[in-house]
């Protein structure tokens, strides 16, 4: 992996009102690379990507984009190069999902410059790849869980960032559904985007990352490729779970199978 | 092959306002020809035009036209700043009238009127120090490393709770004719605005007005919550607290003049959402319902009620019912 960073998180402390999460702790994002961030629960992940996409100010350290301190960069300028699913949101009542994914476009629009065939073509375009263009004139409150999760991603998407953070992208979205947005987010990858994800499922962070970030209590314990990072000992030390790691089948990827007891026999 | 996206819901939001401001242009019409001496409201277009009815201009033009455009856009400016603060505190209650603002202006008005002695000669300049240093007031105990919906009102809810007993004790103090002209303004009156006083205030809303319109991007974008709205590029305090400015701004002002008119603030936003059917509160059909709401009212003050009644009584009043039926509503869905 080449060390090309636009993106990185040097030496950071990232606290919030009376806790402190992470203490002087760095993360380099490779450049055009798809990593993806595992830990267990209130590990810290969300706190870092928050961090990085410039909604939370370390206390100590720097997080730089293209060398600045990206604190110091205008925030309609970083919302041009970083785009961000956040974990949860809010819509306001009765919204629709054009509406919504319309607002995605904040950064490219100005005093004077206001909606323009680039905006269309952006929205149309994020909502086609989501699978969401039916959906653009039903009410956002109206959804399923899954759709409203693809409908969000089609807002980060509209945004059309070289950098994509997405915070548990996957969650609410059935078997296929994952896959199906995992597929999307590789093609983006593949046509250039610089990627991290936060995901759960370790079989998925096996198979689509190609730079594993695993943090444990707001550090960051191991960094690679996932064929090397992911071992049974350092599953069983972060998440305290007694495994097995197999080759995936499908993929030729670790495939983490727990050796738990309570099933049925 | 490239059909607009979002069609429908452009449409419902663009001719809803057109009506509405439809709607205030007849009630306009119609409200300069009504009184004891009656102009036909072709005389009244006529007028309006240019146009010269002999004494019925004098009526129409220097007597009520004053009284028609304060309603007009006094309504418009509190419709305006209700859906400001409504949207900031993400609440139906957080309109400036319920969080303390008005309240405070009629402190500062009446502060004024016990330091000069005098009933209308420099309230406005007091009312506007009120309401601002009340806003400022509420922003600082109500924040906590950025400021919550829910902790303003109830903030805001306490500082109206004491500074109307302030303005109950400073009323005491003052002698009884001074405490009656007090006490009209008090109600919230747009009977006995000139255009001297007009003039001034419809050009500060102007600006207020013209600052709106560059917020309002911000605005819908902090309705998406301050995550969404810093990832896709807003200075989410700084736009909070623009528009915090500038909604105190249009209250301060209407209240300067006007008085504290209750009630506009906390329903227009309310009917022109669901007049819209728009996602959050709309800026222009607020402002326009509430300029409807307050002609209407006024209307209603004037001519409806047997001895006439300052403005303000009569949305205190549909307020009152209106506010009810929100808490109960409110009351039956948390149970
Ligand atoms: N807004 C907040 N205020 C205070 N503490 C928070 C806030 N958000 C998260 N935390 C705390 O920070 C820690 C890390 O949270 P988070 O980054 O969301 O974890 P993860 O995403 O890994 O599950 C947790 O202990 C959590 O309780
Ligand atoms: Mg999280």
């Amino acid at each position: 992996m080449s060390a090309e960073s636009r993106l990185s998180a040097e030496a950071v402390t990232l606290a919030y009102e009376h806790r402190t999460v992470s203490r002087d702790v760095t993360l380099r994002i490779p450049d055009r690379g798809f990593t993806v961030v595992v830990g267990p629960n209130a590990c810290g992940k969300s706190t870092m990507l928050r961090a990085l996409a410039r909604l939370l100010r370390p206390q100590a350290g720097e997080v730089l984009l293209d060398g600045k301190a990206l604190h110091t960069v205008r925030p309609r300028d970083a919302a041009r190069q970083i785009g961000l699913l956040p974990q949860s949101s809010t819509t306001p009542d009765g919204i629709v999902v054009a509406d919504l994914v319309a607002r995605g476009r904040y950064a490219h629009q100005g005093l004077l410059r206001r909606w323009s065939s680039e905006d269309e073509d952006a929205v149309r375009e994020a909502m086609e790849t989501t699978g969401t263009a039916e959906l653009a004139e039903r009410r956002v409150d109206e959804l399923s869980g899954g759709q409203r999760q693809r409908v969000q991603m089609a807002t980060v998407l509209a945004q059309r960032t070289p950098l994509l953070l997405l915070d548990e992208p996957t969650t609410y979205l059935d078997i296929a559904h994952q896959i199906e947005l995992l597929d999307l987010v590789a093609r983006l990858h593949r046509q250039g985007t610089t990627v991290v994800a936060v995901l759960h499922d370790l079989q998925h962070a096996a198979r689509y990352a190609d730079h594993l970030v695993v943090m444990s209590d707001g550090d960051v314990v191991a960094t690679g490729d996932p064929s090397l990072v992911l071992t049974a000992e350092l599953v069983e030390r972060v998440f305290g779970l007694p495994c097995l790691v197999i080759e995936d089948p499908v993929s030729g990827t670790p495939l983490v199978v727990p050796r738990s007891e309570g099933f049925r026999a | 092959m490239s059909v607009p996206l979002l069609s429908r819901a452009r449409r419902a939001s663009s001719t809803v306002p057109v009506v509405l401001a439809v709607a205030c242009l007849l009630l306009a019409v119609v409200a300069l020809g009504l009184g004891t001496f009656p102009v036909s409201p072709w005389s009244v277009v006529t007028i309006l035009l240019g146009g010269d009815e002999g004494f019925a201009t004098t009526v129409v033009r220097d007597f009520r036209l004053p009284r028609v455009l304060a309603a007009l856009v006094f309504g418009g400016a509190l419709g305006a700043a209700g859906a400001v603060f409504q949207s900031l505190t993400r609440n139906p209650l957080g309109s400036p009238d319920v969080i303390g603002f008005s309240t405070g202006a009629y402190t500062g008005a009446l502060v004024v009127i016990t330091v000069t002695g005098q009933a209308f000669a420099s309230t406005a300049i007091g009312a506007l120090a009120g309401g601002l240093v009340t806003a400022l007031v509420v922003y600082v105990l109500a924040w906590r490393g950025g400021v919550q919906g829910f902790r303003l009102i109830v903030v805001g809810v306490a500082v109206t709770a004491l500074l109307s007993a302030v303005n109950s004790y400073l009323l005491l103090r003052v002698d009884t004719q001074t405490a009656v002209g007090a006490a009209i303004w008090g109600a919230g009156s747009i009977s006995l605005v000139q255009w001297d006083a007009l003039l001034p205030a419809v050009v500060a809303l102007g600006v207020a007005g013209v600052a709106l319109g560059a917020l309002h991007r911000g605005l819908r974008q902090l309705e998406l919550g301050d995550d969404a709205a810093r990832a896709h590029g807003v200075a989410t305090e700084p736009v909070r607290l623009a528009l915090l400015v500038v909604g105190v701004a249009l209250t301060a002002v209407t209240t300067a003049v006007a008085g504290p008119v209750a009630f506009v603030a906390l329903a227009a936003p309310q009917v022109a959402a669901r007049l819209t059917r728009s996602a959050g509160l709309p800026l222009v059909a607020s402002a326009l319902t509430g300029a409807l709401l307050l002609l209407g009212a006024d209307q209603v003050a004037q001519h409806v009620v047997p001895k006439e009644v300052p403005v303000g009584t009569v949305t205190v009043v549909v307020g009152g019912v209106y506010l009810l039926w929100l808490l109960v509503r409110g009351a039956r869905r948390a149970s």
